[in-house]
């Protein structure tokens, strides 16, 4: 029997190419539109791990509490022993200490005195040792505007807009004045090296990045960092691995009542911001696959009409030859399995196939983020995930089964005794 | 047994003065003008050190200022390394800062004033300037209390000028020296914003002075700040170019 229908499908193309293109059609809408926005989220979670947060981030309770309000002098000591710790025990990730500190910029005329000021947002990385990520990590080298990336001490860049407020040119001297960590008024001066441009207005309204090696010497924290920022190594955002890597390390410090004892929070755990953006990533599965349930099932209950309606006599003779309607039913419905399996199984390996090639090349949208104030990057890519490749297999198969349910119906409002007359015709 | 008799002999004296107080209580105007006497003068110099007892530990600031009323004051700072030769001159409610590591003289905006000095617990308006409590404060005697084994009265100060970091403030006085030995400071909404505890009273020429005092920020984590004046003159002959922005580099 099972042959008989595969035979019959097989055959009659009518009866099944169109509704398998269209279970296929879904399924490949389905997976992309997953991956898309999956990887658009994740892009958007990205750029802000990469300038702020990091996957996980280290600081000690002290700071923790005060984050805001970037308490430098709670800073984490021993910064080397923590990252020789953390580099042994969490090798599968990149670890980096990063000082993030408040103050103004002064910039002085030729005779000392202050021509312009205004303050500033400051970030300490380390730029200059061998084997620094933060250079990829915060894509510097694609946002530099004018001048060049700092390779000698007292060097920094500055936002451009920054830079053309205050009047700083590249090679100018401009003076910090901020806070050091033992909350001393702390003067350093910086050497403009280049400015750059991030297309996020937080960072670029007025900003400045320094070697950490400086902005220790600036801030009086030898071997202190404020934070200790790890990344997955593919770049990649799970927040239900991160929460266990903060699980393990936080269970480490558990006993310990030292208010400067290290503390890992998660990407999600830093801001409710992350968590309803991480909540929207998942429920995208959900919303993409009942808007494709909800609109193949019409469709698909649309061709099982128009589809009986072109079977309408051999249905009609079926029933005259004594075939019991629900056998009939449930042979249609068996069709449908077969369609749905074959148009969800197409469907997804082509959605795979086109969100593997904008996971590579993805979108760019870089005429249309130029002025952007969000953090996120200019090309945006898909990201496939293990759900993608079964997101669109099963309502695939689901829409496919539940068109033909309604469409089936019908046959149970055939007349037997009217049959003979309908066949006449 | 001889703690408790002193106990009871300090509490029986203690009553005994309250009576008396009571009876010949001068005007909160006059305790404050005594208060005056003792604390301001025309002009004063001081070599001093900050204990900073910060959440991590201790560290000591020591420092050399010149001092003339609420408007004109110079500190040069003398210890630890990283802190040595910087300078800050205060006219009027303007503040520069020399920082000889930079070469440069930075103006510092006006509400800087209000914010910590060096990380403790004192602002630069507590560090760098000498108010007469008469010019800016409303007083009303409140009660007597004993305080440090002293007998105190109990002042609350009203500020009658804008110009003062603190609105309010409560303030216990030596009846016999004239000398505040505890104080509270509230800002206008009524916040407790420090605690100071005036210690170690001497006699200076015709004066009674604090060497050491202890702040304490209630807004701020941490223990404390004492403030130690090891060497003071008051009412000297300071140069003027003390208070000129040229002493910075010099």
């Amino acid at each position: 029997m099972i042959r008989f229908l595969i035979r019959g499908l097989l055959r009659d193309r009518s009866r099944s190419l169109f509704p398998i293109l269209m279970v296929a059609a879904g399924a490949l809408l389905t997976v992309l539109l997953y991956s898309y926005v999956k990887g658009a989220i994740g892009d958007m979670v990205d750029s802000n791990a990469r300038f702020d947060a990091g996957h996980v981030k280290i600081m000690t309770r002290a700071y923790y509490e005060m984050a805001d309000q970037m308490p430098n002098d709670l800073a984490l000591l021993d910064n080397q022993a923590v990252l020789n710790k953390l580099s042994r025990d969490y090798a599968d990730m990149i670890w980096t200490p990063r000082i993030k500190f408040g103050g103004l910029m002064d910039i002085p005329d030729a005779q000392g005195q202050t021509r312009s000021q205004g303050p500033v947002f400051g970030l300490g990385v380390d730029l200059r040792s061998p084997d620094s990520s933060e250079i990829k990590l915060l894509k510097l080298k694609q946002s530099i505007v004018r001048g060049r990336l700092p390779q000698k001490p007292g060097e920094m860049l500055i936002s451009e807009t920054f830079a053309q407020k205050l009047g700083l040119n590249i090679d100018e001297t401009a003076t910090l004045i901020s806070s050091s960590m033992n909350g001393s008024m702390s003067i350093h001066n910086f050497t403009a090296a280049g400015t750059v441009r991030f297309g996020m207005v937080a960072l670029d309204r007025s900003s400045m990045i320094a070697d950490i090696e400086d902005v220790r010497l600036a801030l009086d924290m030898v071997d202190a960092t404020g934070e200790i920022v790890g990344f997955a190594r593919d770049m990649m955002y799970e927040d239900n691995h991160m929460i266990q890597v903060v699980q393990r390390f936080n269970q480490s410090y558990q006993e310990s009542k030292d208010e400067f004892a290290p503390v890992m929070v998660s990407l999600s755990d830093q801001t409710t911001y992350f968590r309803d953006i991480l909540k929207m990533a998942d429920s995208i599965g959900g919303i993409a696959v009942g808007v494709f349930v909800f609109v193949m099932s019409i469709v698909l209950w649309n061709a099982g009409l128009m589809n009986g309606i072109r079977r309408y006599g051999e249905i009609g003779v079926r029933l005259a030859m004594g075939e019991p309607k629900g056998a009939i039913y449930r042979s249609m419905i068996f069709e449908s399995i077969c369609i749905g399996l074959v148009g969800s199984a197409l469907g997804t390996a082509l959605g795979l196939g086109v969100s593997y090639w904008m996971q590579y090349y993805g979108l760019d949208f870089s005429s249309m983020l130029q002025k952007s104030t969000i953090l996120i990057s200019s090309v945006i890519r898909a990201r496939v995930t293990p759900t993608s490749y079964y997101i669109g297999f099963l309502p695939g198969l689901f829409a496919s089964v539940l068109g033909t349910m309604f469409a089936g119906i019908a046959i149970y409002k055939r007349q037997t005794s009217q049959l003979f007359k309908e066949l006449e015709v | 047994m001889r703690t408790l008799n002193n106990t009871l002999i300090f509490i029986l004296v203690f009553i005994m003065s309250c009576f008396q107080a009571w009876a010949q209580q001068p005007s909160a105007e006059t305790i404050l003008e005594n208060v005056d006497r003792n604390m301001s003068s025309q002009n004063r110099i001081f070599k001093s050190k900050m204990v900073i007892h910060g959440r991590r530990g201790s560290r000591t600031v020591a420092s050399r200022s010149w001092a003339e009323g609420d408007e004109k004051a110079f500190t040069e700072y003398l210890a630890p390394a990283r802190e040595k030769g910087t300078k800050m001159l205060k006219l009027k409610d303007k503040l520069w800062m020399y920082a000889p590591k930079t070469d440069r003289t930075i103006q510092i905006s006006g509400h800087m004033l209000r914010q910590s000095v060096m990380g403790s617990d004192l602002s630069y308006e507590d560090m760098m300037e000498d108010k007469k409590l008469t010019d800016h404060y409303a007083a009303l005697v409140v009660g007597t209390e004993p305080y440090d084994e002293r007998i105190c009265w109990v002042l609350e100060l009203t500020a009658t000028t804008k110009d003062v970091a603190y609105a309010r403030r409560k303030i216990w006085v030596d009846q016999e020296r004239a000398i505040p030995l505890k104080e509270e400071l509230f800002a206008k909404s009524g916040k407790l914003l420090k605690k100071l505890e005036l210690k170690d009273v001497v006699r200076l020429d015709e004066r009674w002075f604090p060497k050491r005092m202890l702040f304490k920020d209630v807004l701020k984590k941490g223990k404390g700040t004492e403030f130690i004046i090891d060497e003071i003159e008051f009412d000297q002959q300071i140069p003027r170019h003390i208070f000129s922005k040229a002493v910075l580099r010099k």
